[in-house]
This record gives C-alpha cells, sequence and structure tokens, in this order.
C-alpha cells in the first residue's frame, strides 16, 4: 500500500523551508524506493512546529516538525512511513494541546486535505452545503444565514444574511458576489491560510452566495502579496469548473455560477469595500461616500455582495449543518467561531479557531504561550493597523464585538500582535500615523493632512520639544481624524494612537522623565 | 537617433497591443492589462501610457492617475532581484527594524532604492501574511521567514551572485 505523506505548500510553511523538505523527501523515496508519495496539504496553523509533516499510518496520521530537509534521512531510517519515534515526533496533530482545544468549523479540513483536489474536498464532507442549498429557495438559504447570527468578519461585523437579503431583493439583470481577498491587516493570515490550504470552502461559499440573491459572476479580489494564494485558488476554480461545480449549471441544476480572480496593486485602502470596487472597475482605489450602498449599486453599478473570505468560508458549514449548531457556538451578540490569528513575539504562534468569548488574556498567555523572547508581554494590538493596543490590565476583555468595543478596542479581522516589554509605544503611536499618511487614499483632508501632522507631532514628542503641547495637539487631531474622516482608515487611526497614549502614558512622558522610570 | 526613439516606440506599442488584445475582453481590464505589461517590460513604461488610453478610450491622464496610485506599479524597471521586507507591527514586534536596518547596511542601499550594479532593488511592505513566523521577506517571489543575522547574510549572497 502506498503511504501518503503530507508536507504543507501554505506559504507560511514554505517561508520556513516546506519545498526543501518535500524536495529531500521525494528525492530520499526515489533512493531507498520506498512506496509512498507527497501530498502537499495546507497548514494546520502551528507555525511555531511547521514544517509539520505527517504520516498516514494504520493507526491515523502521525505528526513530525519542525522538519529541515537534514532531517529527512533520519526520520526515514526512524520509521517514518509508519509513523515511528523520533526526536521530532509530535503524534497525533489532533492531540496537540493548541490544536485539541479549538473548535473547527471554517477550519476544519485545513492542513488535513489536498486543497487542490476535489475528490478529497468532498471525502471530508465538502460540497453538502451547496447541495443542501439547491433544494432550498434564495429566501430560504438567506434565512438560514441570517438566523445563524454569522456576522462579516471583515472587520466591521455586519450580518452578513442581512447583506445578502438587501441583494437578493434589489432590482438588476445581473448581479455580483465580491470575495475581499485583500487581507492587508498585520497580524492577520487567517484568509490566506483558508485560500492556500481548502480553497474549495470559500468556492462553495461563494457558489451558495450566488444562488441565494441571485448573482452569476463571483470575483475574488487578491492583495498582490499573496502570489502562492493565487496559484491555489486558480487551480481549485479549474478543478471546480471541470467537474460542474461552477458553470451553465451548477452541480446539474438551473443555477449558473462561475468566478475569476483578480490581483491588486499593493493599496492598503483596496480593502475597504468601495475603493475595492473601484479598483476592480480599473480606476483608483478610492474610497466612495455612501448611499448608495454596494448591496444596491455595487460593482459596474449593479447589486452586489461584498464579503471576506472567512464569512463566505463560515457559509458551507452553516448550510451542512443547520443555522443553529451554528449559533449555538459563541457568546452575546458575536455567534460562532472565530479564526484568532496568535502573531508576532509569541511562543506558539498560529491560527486557533474558538468561539467567540475567550477572553484576551487565556489566548495569549495560555494558548499563545505569552511571548517567543521569553521575556514578560507588555501590549497586545488587535484587530491590524486601525486596532487598539491593549495592557495587561485589560486581558480580561472577552473576544466578542461588543465586549471589545466598550473598551474602545475592536476585534477587526481577529488578529493579535503579542509585544514583549521592550516596545516603544510612542514608536508605535509614531507608525499607526506614518501607515496611515502612506496609504490615505487621499480623498478627505483628515485622514490625509491630519496623518502626516500626527507624525510630525510625534517626532517632536519624542525629540522633547514642548511634549505636553505635542499631547494635547496630537489628541485634537485625533479627534479631528475620529469624526472627519469618510472611512476607518483616517477614522480608526485614532485607536492605535489614543490607545497607546491612553495605556501607556509613561512611554510619552518628557525624555528625563522617561529615562528615570526605566 | 530619431529613426531609433521611433522604432522603440512602435516596439513598446506593438508589445502593449498584444498585451491588450489578450485581456481587453475582461470586465474592468485595466489593472490586469497594467499587470500584464508591468511583466511585459518590467515596469509601465511611459510610452505604453496612450496606448492603454486609446484602446480602453480613457484620457491618459486617467491612466496615468491609476498607475500612480498603486504602489505595485514602477516607471522604472527594477534591479535583477527585488527584495521585499516586511514593516508591519507583527514583525516589528520580532525585531523587524534591526534586521532592516541591517539588510539596508549590507546592500549599501535604503528602501526604494536599487543597487548601482543593478542587482537588487529593496522595498517595503506591509504585511506578508506570514506574522506568525516574523520578521519575514519576499525575494523574488520566495517567501522568507523567521529572519536573523544568518538569513540576512544568505539573501545578500544570493542577490549579489
Ligand atoms: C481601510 C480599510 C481596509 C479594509 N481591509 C479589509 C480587508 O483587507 N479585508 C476585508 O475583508 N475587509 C476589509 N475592510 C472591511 C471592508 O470594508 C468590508 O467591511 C468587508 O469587506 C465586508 O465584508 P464582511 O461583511 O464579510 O466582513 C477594510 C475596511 C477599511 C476601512
Ligand atoms: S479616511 Fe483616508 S482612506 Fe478613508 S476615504 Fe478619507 S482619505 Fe481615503
Ligand atoms: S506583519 Fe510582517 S508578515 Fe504580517
Amino acid at each position: 500500500m502506498t503511504v501518503t505523506i503530507y508536507v504543507p505548500r501554505d506559504s507560511g510553511s514554505l517561508a520556513l523551508g516546506a519545498d526543501k523538505v518535500a524536495k529531500a523527501l521525494a528525492a530520499e523515496i526515489a533512493k531507498r524506493r520506498l512506496d509512498a508519495r507527497i501530498v502537499r496539504n495546507g497548514s494546520r496553523g502551528m507555525y511555531w512546529l511547521e514544517p509539520m509533516v505527517e504520516v498516514a499510518t494504520s493507526a491515523g496520521r502521525v505528526a513530525y516538525g519542525p522538519v529541515q530537509a537534514k532531517d529527512v534521512g533520519a526520520l526515514l531510517d526512524a520509521g517514518l512511513l509508519d509513523g515511528g519515534n523520533h526526536a521530532l515526533a509530535l503524534g497525533d496533530p489532533e492531540k496537540i494541546p493548541f490544536f485539541a482545544r479549538q473548535q473547527r468549523l471554517t477550519f476544519a479540513r485545513c492542513g488535513i486535505t489536498d486543497p487542490v483536489s476535489l475528490e478529497d474536498y468532498e471525502a471530508h464532507g465538502g460540497l453538502r452545503g451547496l447541495r443542501n442549498a439547491l433544494k432550498l429557495t434564495p429566501a430560504e438559504i438567506v434565512k438560514q444565514v441570517t438566523d445563524s447570527g454569522l456576522r462579516g468578519r471583515g472587520g466591521a461585523g455586519f450580518p452578513t444574511g442581512i447583506k445578502w437579503n438587501t441583494v437578493l431583493e434589489a432590482q438588476g439583470e445581473r448581479k455580483y458576489i465580491v470575495c475581499n481577498a485583500d487581507e492587508g491587516d498585520s497580524g492577520t493570515f487567517s484568509d490566506r491560510m483558508v485560500m492556500e490550504g481548502d480553497p474549495f470552502v470559500l468556492i462553495e461559499g461563494m457558489a451558495i452566495a450566488g444562488i441565494a440573491t441571485g448573482a452569476t459572476k463571483g470575483y475574488i479580489y487578491l492583495r498582490s502579496e499573496y502570489p502562492h494564494a493565487s496559484i491555489a485558488l486558480r487551480e481549485a476554480i479549474d478543478a471546480a469548473r471541470k467537474a460542474g461545480v461552477l458553470g451553465q449549471r451548477i452541480l446539474g441544476s438551473d443555477h449558473a455560477f462561475d468566478m475569476e480572480v483578480r490581483i491588486g496593486a499593493g493599496a492598503y485602502v483596496c480593502g475597504e469595500e468601495t475603493a475595492l470596487l473601484d479598483s476592480l472597475e480599473g480606476k483608483r482605489g478610492q474610497v466612495r461616500a455612501k448611499p448608495p450602498l454596494p448591496a444596491h449599486k455595487g460593482l459596474f453599478g449593479k447589486p452586489t455582495v461584498i464579503n471576506n473570505v472567512i464569512s463566505l468560508a463560515s457559509v458551507p458549514i452553516i448550510m451542512d449543518k443547520g443555522a443553529e449548531f451554528y449559533r449555538d457556538f459563541g457568546m452575546g451578540r458575536s455567534r460562532g467561531t472565530i479564526p484568532i490569528q496568535l502573531t508576532g513575539n509569541v511562543r506558539h504562534g498560529g491560527l486557533f479557531e474558538a468561539a467567540f468569548g475567550m477572553t484576551l488574556g487565556e489566548l495569549v498567555d495560555d494558548i499563545g504561550g505569552g511571548t517567543a523572547t521569553g521575556r514578560a508581554v507588555r501590549a497586545v494590538q488587535v484587530g491590524g493597523p486601525l486596532g487598539a493596543y491593549f495592557p495587561r490590565a485589560l486581558f480580561d476583555t472577552p473576544f466578542d464585538y461588543e465586549a471589545f468595543a466598550a473598551r474602545d478596542g475592536l476585534i477587526g479581522h481577529a488578529g493579535i500582535v503579542v509585544f514583549d516589554d521592550s516596545v516603544d509605544m510612542l514608536k508605535q503611536a509614531r507608525f499607526a500615523m506614518e501607515f496611515c499618511a502612506i496609504e490615505s487614499c487621499g480623498k478627505c483632508t483628515p485622514c490625509r493632512i491630519g496623518s502626516t501632522r500626527g507624525v510630525e507631532t510625534l517626532d517632536r514628542l519624542a525629540a522633547n520639544i514642548e511634549p505636553e503641547k505635542q499631547v494635547e495637539l496630537v489628541t485634537d487631531l485625533c479627534n479631528t481624524m475620529k469624526f472627519g474622516s469618510l472611512c476607518a482608515l483616517g477614522g480608526f487611526t485614532p485607536y492605535p494612537v489614543m490607545s497607546a497614549l491612553t495605556h501607556f502614558p509613561e512611554d510619552f512622558r518628557p525624555q528625563p522623565m522617561r529615562e528615570a522610570a526605566e | 537617433m530619431q529613426q531609433q526613439g521611433t522604432q522603440a516606440l512602435a516596439d513598446v506599442a506593438a508589445r502593449t497591443n498584444a498585451v491588450i488584445d489578450e485581456l481587453k475582453g475582461l470586465e474592468g481590464p485595466l489593472l490586469p492589462i497594467l499587470h500584464g505589461v508591468q511583466k511585459e517590460f518590467g515596469c509601465v513604461p511611459r510610452d505604453a501610457l496612450p496606448v492603454i488610453a486609446d484602446a480602453l478610450n480613457l484620457s491618459r491622464a486617467e491612466v496615468h492617475g491609476v498607475v500612480s496610485f498603486y504602489h505595485d506599479y514602477r516607471s522604472e524597471p527594477a534591479g535583477r532581484h527585488v527584495l521585499k521586507l516586511c514593516r508591519a507591527e507583527a514583525c516589528q514586534s520580532m525585531g523587524g527594524d534591526a534586521i532592516a536596518d541591517r539588510l539596508q547596511e549590507l546592500l549599501g542601499i535604503s528602501f526604494h532604492e536599487t543597487a548601482k550594479d543593478g542587482s537588487v532593488t529593496l522595498e517595503p511592505v506591509y504585511c506578508l501574511g506570514l506574522c506568525a513566523c516574523a520578521p519575514s521577506a519576499m525575494l523574488d517571489g520566495v517567501v522568507i521567514g523567521r529572519l536573523d543575522e544568518g538569513k540576512a547574510q544568505e539573501i545578500v549572497a544570493e542577490v549579489r551572485t
């Protein structure tokens, strides 16, 4: 019997040497004339163990990691093909505590299947949601999604069902599903992991969205920084089209739906939904004033659903297991699971999918295991470059949209970036302003000019020039940006800046005092 | 000289038109065309702009406005290698700034610059989605995680060959 060995192909694993491992393995298999084949799977999301190699044995899968190319010979000598013992052996990957504590719904197949094999996808429960959807009316599908409580995972947390319903009811001879795969926030990679590790779940979700709203064409707007996601998506779309999952008659039904991948050109603001639409149309990616909503006048002026990758990829499981099943996870108005990304200076960095409601402290200290450098955790930024910095004092905040908002923070795309006690919060506040200045679309003055003034002001503060006055000025600038900006780029930049100032005031004190405090 | 200039212009137009012909059937074809042109020439040449504008029935200013808006499009070709270093928060938290300083020192160039011998162009990038393996970089499309002094040396050796 041919033994299957899994070596991830996701870019996180590639960045840690997965291709070299796969190559060394292939060479050794050939040299030793072993009856084994290599499947390039996605990542399970435990990046401190990547590249993690798995072998399918009669007793289940056995993992080894982190494996480097130079380890391959010794691993085979130790009986890798039978799950033999070795210093890098991790046992059953699903029993590793980081993995075992998760509730994987959206990421159920990620790291397990061959991302571009439709047979593998179906064998692991894929397409059941789509098949169920084909038995329902559009209104019934929309109702399921509404009842599931799913809120947009792209940041704003707007109920997905309500958005779909608006498009369903809108009149238009052509409608679109646009997938926002611009994932530009620092500390986030869950979209990338799904696209590279289980692209069919996104394709299935988009097809369901099409059937539900009467849209026949889908676009995935993918950032140019993700070339590996582009390759996996295109392979999967081709396979889906060949198998009739996409095309004129989805799975033999009367519904038509097809999709295309479009690559962005390196502009953070194109993650904002209306800027994204302008970019897709071939314009500068500038934010449009709302109304009209994209649901009424979206891509090329037609009714358009625009959803984040994870929002769409969460739909198949809802249509498979039902709205109630999904809604039973979570707390308050935050229902279902959320793929949390533990990143930066953290010991166990990776993707942790769990129901809403775990506290920030549990996630950072227990699951993440504290910092990678072994120093104390001083600050975490949640929700990307527009998210607030939280100190340890706020570690009891549960992962819930409302709970974070109540403490002047946001969940955003659920990325957590951990910093140890060597962080300089004045520097981080300055970076937030600088990032806003670099990425501003230029449409409104508070964002375009305010961010540049913010950088200058914080530089004067760092140089100890009238520090009290600079703090006052930054606070004032933040107020103007918050209330005078058209979109969240200018409007939310005050979150990282003001949270740094509020929770870490010692870093903003005049120099002599800062030194005395150290 | 004059004739050579006309010849070069005709060449740019012909190659640009080949890209346009392949992609103009798409909905919203401008970005795909610009990506195609940049792949063909290594940059978006100034002389390609009127050709694209003509084909898509846009003004030259409109096309220029789009090209200049996006960080990815260049007006001059890059060096033989392109090194993108992540400058965003997760990478900062793992000492990304120090590695960035070190690489600039080793390469003898700053961000947005190309080495005099044309070997490498250094560019900032804000997140490569490798935030759990920070600090990270991308060299000619190849991703690199957990950058340290050793990996920085390897990168420098690779772009110098
Ligand atoms: C500056 C800015 C950048 C954004 N970037 C992204 C992004 O990269 N991905 C994303 O899904 N949403 C992003 N959003 C949110 C989108 O505008 C929009 O809310 C989302 O795509 C809607 O999908 P959802 O309801 O499924 O979350 C961004 C918003 C702003 C203001
Ligand atoms: S806030 Fe900034 S990015 Fe948003 S619309 Fe205004 S200028 Fe553009
Ligand atoms: S912040 Fe550097 S890869 Fe995400």
